[in-house]
């Protein structure tokens, strides 16, 4: 997943997770059924789950783009120096 | 989020504070309900009054027990334990109380009733000061919540009394 589809699938978790909360308190105490809310909240989890969590092509429309081969050859790393180390008299 | 355990875990502990919440919601919309419970408990007779053979006294007897406990029941009970208990005052205990029936109920449909009965656990002092001994009943409900505190209130029934003598 590239950046932009991590920002956006964080984003969509949270807000699929929570208009699924606020649906099943709504609903649930609307008729008066514990039942109806904790099935809509698992629904919604599980949709959320489906939307979020696996690999979709979506997620990949920014990809990075890294050097190519040929230009990296031409500037090669720069060396790291060995520092002379001060011992103790 | 780069990973699949990462999201997996994110999606885990969000959803599962998220539930925390609405639960919490559930248990604070029980305070919006109007609750107004009513009870009333007859004896119809005092059976026996007698002595054990090792000292205490015990008494048997037939109570008639009706209650509308219907408006307790909200979409966030999961049921009503009700119990009726004598309670007396001896010269030994500031406060007795002796438990004589109870129930569970799990719906609201259950939950008005009138019954008779001879009470379902022994009504036994320690000591002999039940003889010409005045109580009262008290009908003591626990709502037990789905989830939520539990919340427990009493309807107490002064003014009956047991005989002078033992029979």
């Amino acid at each position: 997943m590239d950046w932009q589809g991590q920002k956006v699938v964080e984003q969509l978790m949270q807000i699929l997770l929570v208009i699924s909360g606020v649906v099943a308190v709504v609903v649930g105490y609307a008729t008066e059924s514990f039942r109806a809310m904790m099935l809509i909240y698992a629904g919604g989890v599980v949709l959320a789950t489906l939307v979020t969590v696996p690999n979709w092509p979506f997620y990949n429309h920014h990809p990075l783009k890294w050097l190519d081969q040929s230009e990296a050859e031409k500037h090669p790393k720069p060396q790291v120096v060995a520092k002379k180390r001060f011992s103790k008299k | 989020m780069h990973s699949f355990g990462y999201r997996a875990n994110a999606l885990l502990t969000f959803s599962v504070t998220a539930l925390a919440f609405i639960c919490a919601i559930a248990s604070f919309s029980d305070k919006f309900s109007n609750q107004n419970p009513s009870a009333e408990i007859q004896i119809l007779n005092i059976n026996r009054l007698k002595k054990q053979s090792y000292g205490n006294d015990e008494v048997s007897l037939t109570l008639d027990i009706s209650a509308d406990l219907q408006s307790l029941f909200t979409w966030n009970t999961k049921q009503v334990f009700a119990f009726v208990a004598a309670e007396y005052e001896t010269s030994k205990n500031s406060l007795n109380q002796v438990s004589l029936w109870d129930v569970i109920i799990p719906d609201k449909e259950h939950a008005k009733f009138r019954i008779q009965t001879s009470n379902k656990y022994r009504f036994i002092d320690q000591g002999h000061n039940l003889r010409g001994r005045e109580f009262n009943l008290t009908l003591h409900w626990h709502v037990m919540p789905k989830t939520g505190k539990m919340l427990a209130d009493k309807i107490i029934m002064p003014g009956y009394s047991l005989p002078d003598a033992y029979k």
